[in-house]
C-alpha cells in the first residue's frame, strides 16, 4: 500500500475542489443568469475536456505548461520552478480537466432557481452578495455539492492526463491511480488490489454522502 | 409620497406612458397580456430599464435616463407581490418576511414580522415553509413580505390570478381592509376588470404600451372604447341570488331581488346564497314584456345610464331592484327603443347563457 501516493491523490483532489468551488459559483452563475454573445462557445469549451482523449488533452497541457510557453514561462519566473512534472502543475491541469464536472452541475443548480425568486430577493433589499448568501446558495447547493463530489472522485481516478503532465515522481506527481498501474506492471497484484479496494471504498463513500445529503435537501424543501 | 413615472421604449415591448399615483391611492393597470402592464411594474421596481424613463417616488429620483440616475433594484424601497409569489422556498413564512427587513434593528425583526403576519391573518402558520401553505396563504405571506420593507411604493403583479375565485373574494376583502393602514401609492396590474373594480380607486387601461383611458372605475366600466381595449367579455355584472329549488327538467330556480330566474342546474342546495355573473353582451333589453320568447328570464328594470362609444356599441346600465346590471347592445337599438335615463324596460337573459362556473357560492 503506497500511502504517499494516496495522500498525494487526496491533496490533489482537495486543492482541485478548493479552487473550483469559487470558480464554479462565479462561472455557473454567469452562465445560468446571463445571455451574452459567445455563450454557446464558452459552454462548449468548458465541456471540451469531457470528450477529448486524455492523452491528447495531456499533450496540449504539457505544451502549454512548458518553460517555453507563456504560462510556463511566467510561472517559472515567479516561482523559480518549472510547472511541468510538479504538484502545482498537476493541480492546474486537474482544475482545467475538471471544469465540466464542476461548472455544469453548478450552472444547473443556479438555473433551477426561478428568476422571480431572485428578483424578489432584490426587491426585498438584498444586495447581490446577500442575495447569493441568503437565497441563491441555499437553493443551488445540491448542484454545487454534486459538482464538488464529482470533481473530487474524478480527480482521484484520473490517469492519462496526470501521467502526461506529471510523470510519475513519488511524493510530487505519483498519484494512487498511477501507483496502481505501477504495481500491476511490477506483477505486485496484492498491492494493486489493496489500493484499488481503498479507491473503491472512497468513491463509494463520497457518492453515498451526496445521495444522503441531497435526499435531506429534498425533504427540507419539500 | 407620490409615484411619478414616464417612460418611452421601442422594444422588446413598446412603451409610451406617463402617470402619477397619489399617496394611499390604488391604481389598477388593466390590459391584455403583452400590453406592457407588467413591464411598467418591472421598470418601477428596477428589474427592467426602459430606453427613456423618469421614475421618482416622493420626489426622490429612482431612474432618470437623462441624468443617468439608476438606483439598483435592491436600493429602491419597493414592495412587490409577484404573480407566482416568488417566496423563498427554503425559508419559513416568518423568515421570508424577516428577509425583507434589512432596515429594521435585529432585535425588533421577529416582533415586527409576527405583527405583519397577523395583519394578513397568518397567525399560527409562521413556521411553515411555503410548500406547506395553500395558494391563498402563500399570497398573504408575499403581501406581508412586500410590506415588511416599509415600501415607498407597493406593486402588485396579478397577485390573485393563481387562487380560486372564492379565495380571491376573501383576499379582496382583506386587501380592502388592509388599505386603511397603507399610506404609499399602490399599483395593481391585472387583466381582470372585475378585480380592478373591486380594489382600485382609479383604473388605467393600457394597450400596446399606451394608456388608452384613465378614469374612476365607474367611468371605465362605462366606456365602450376602454372596454374594447380590454375585450368585451370582460364586462360582467354580479347579481346576488338565493337558490329556491332544483326542478325536474335539470334547471335550478333562483330568486333575485328583481324576480325569479332559471339557470342550468347547479350543485348548491336550496336556501344557499349565490352570486351570478352575467356577461353584458348576453343581456337583451326590451321596452315591453316579450310574449312567446324562448328566454326564460325576463326581469323588470329601469335604465340608470347609457354610454355610447365611437363604434356601433353602447353600454346600458340597468337598475334591477337596486342592483346594477350591464347590457351591451348596439347604438342602433338604443335609438330604436328610445332608451334614456329613467326609462322602464325589461332585461332578458337566456338561461343557457349562464355557465355553471358563473354561479359562485356567496362567501359573505
Amino acid at each position: 500500500m503506497d500511502w504517499t501516493a494516496l495522500w498525494l491523490s487526496l491533496r490533489l483532489a482537495g486543492w482541485t475542489v478548493l479552487i473550483l468551488l469559487p470558480l464554479s459559483i462565479l462561472l455557473g452563475r454567469l452562465l445560468a443568469y446571463r445571455r451574452f454573445r459567445g455563450k454557446g462557445l464558452a459552454e462548449a469549451l468548458i465541456m471540451l475536456p469531457l470528450v477529448m482523449p486524455p492523452t491528447v488533452f495531456g499533450f496540449y497541457l504539457l505544451v502549454a505548461f512548458g518553460a517555453n510557453s507563456p504560462v510556463g514561462g511566467i510561472w517559472q519566473s515567479l516561482v523559480g520552478r518549472q510547472l511541468v512534472f510538479s504538484f502545482e502543475g498537476l493541480v492546474l491541469a486537474s482544475v482545467v480537466l475538471n471544469l465540466p464536472f464542476a461548472i455544469q452541475p453548478a450552472q444547473r443548480g443556479f438555473e433551477a432557481i426561478p428568476t422571480e425568486v431572485r428578483e424578489a430577493a432584490q426587491c426585498c433589499g438584498l444586495s447581490p452578495l446577500r442575495s447569493l448568501w441568503k437565497v441563491e446558495l441555499p437553493l443551488a447547493w445540491p448542484g454545487l455539492l454534486t459538482a464538488m463530489v464529482l470533481t473530487f472522485a474524478h480527480t482521484l481516478g484520473e490517469f492519462g492526463v496526470v501521467l502526461m503532465v506529471g510523470g510519475s515522481i513519488p511524493g510530487e506527481t505519483k498519484t494512487i491511480a498511477i501507483a496502481i498501474y505501477d504495481r500491476v506492471q511490477a506483477f505486485d497484484d496484492q498491492s494493486a488490489a489493496i489500493m484499488s479496494a481503498v479507491l473503491l471504498a472512497i468513491s463509494l463513500a463520497t457518492i453515498s454522502l451526496t445521495f444522503w445529503l441531497s435526499a435531506r435537501v429534498g425533504r427540507r424543501l419539500g | 409620497m407620490a409615484l411619478d413615472m414616464s417612460a418611452k421604449a421601442a422594444g422588446p415591448i413598446p412603451l409610451d406612458v406617463s402617470f402619477r399615483v397619489a399617496p394611499g391611492e390604488l391604481m389598477a393597470l388593466v390590459g391584455h397580456s403583452g400590453s406592457g402592464k407588467t413591464t411598467i411594474l418591472r421598470s418601477i421596481a428596477g428589474l427592467w430599464t426602459p430606453a427613456h424613463a423618469n421614475i421618482s417616488v416622493g420626489g426622490q429620483p429612482w431612474l432618470d435616463t437623462e441624468t443617468g440616475v439608476d438606483l439598483p433594484a435592491h436600493c429602491r424601497r419597493v414592495g412587490i407581490v409577484f404573480q407566482s409569489y416568488a417566496l423563498f422556498p427554503h425559508m419559513s413564512a416568518l423568515a421570508n418576511v424577516v428577509a425583507a427587513m434589512g432596515h429594521v434593528p435585529r432585535r425588533d425583526k421577529v416582533d415586527k414580522a409576527m405583527e405583519l403576519l397577523s395583519l394578513v391573518n397568518l397567525t399560527g402558520l409562521e413556521h411553515r415553509k411555503p410548500a406547506a401553505l395553500s395558494g391563498g396563504q402563500q399570497q398573504r405571506v408575499a403581501l406581508a413580505r412586500a410590506l415588511a420593507r416599509e415600501p415607498a411604493a407597493l406593486l402588485l403583479d396579478e397577485p390573485f390570478s393563481a387562487v380560486d375565485r372564492a379565495t380571491r373574494q376573501i383576499l379582496y376583502r382583506e386587501l380592502r381592509a388592509l388599505r386603511s393602514h397603507l399610506r404609499m401609492p399602490t399599483v395593481l396590474v391585472t387583466h381582470d376588470l372585475e378585480e380592478a373594480r373591486e380594489l382600485a380607486d382609479r383604473i388605467v387601461v393600457i394597450e400596446h404600451g399606451r394608456l388608452v383611458r384613465t378614469g374612476t372605475t365607474a367611468e371605465i366600466m362605462f366606456d365602450p372604447a376602454a372596454l374594447r381595449a380590454m375585450g368585451l367579455r370582460d364586462l360582467v355584472s354580479v347579481l346576488p341570488a338565493a337558490v329556491e329549488a332544483h326542478e325536474h327538467d335539470g334547471l335550478t330556480r333562483l330568486s333575485t331581488p328583481a324576480g325569479q330566474i332559471w339557470l342550468p342546474g347547479i350543485d348548491t342546495g336550496p336556501g344557499a346564497r349565490v352570486q351570478v355573473r352575467i356577461h353584458a353582451h348576453e343581456v337583451i333589453v326590451a321596452r315591453q314584456r316579450p310574449q312567446e320568447i324562448s328566454a326564460l328570464n325576463v326581469l323588470p328594470a329601469v335604465v340608470k345610464g347609457l354610454a355610447e362609444g365611437d363604434g356601433p356599441g353602447a353600454v346600458v346600465r340597468l337598475d334591477l331592484a337596486g342592483h346594477e346590471l350591464l347590457a351591451r347592445i348596439t347604438a342602433r337599438s338604443v335609438h330604436a327603443l328610445s332608451l334614456e335615463e329613467g326609462a322602464p324596460c325589461f332585461a332578458i337573459l337566456k338561461s343557457m347563457a349562464v355557465a355553471r362556473d358563473d354561479v359562485q357560492h356567496d362567501p359573505s
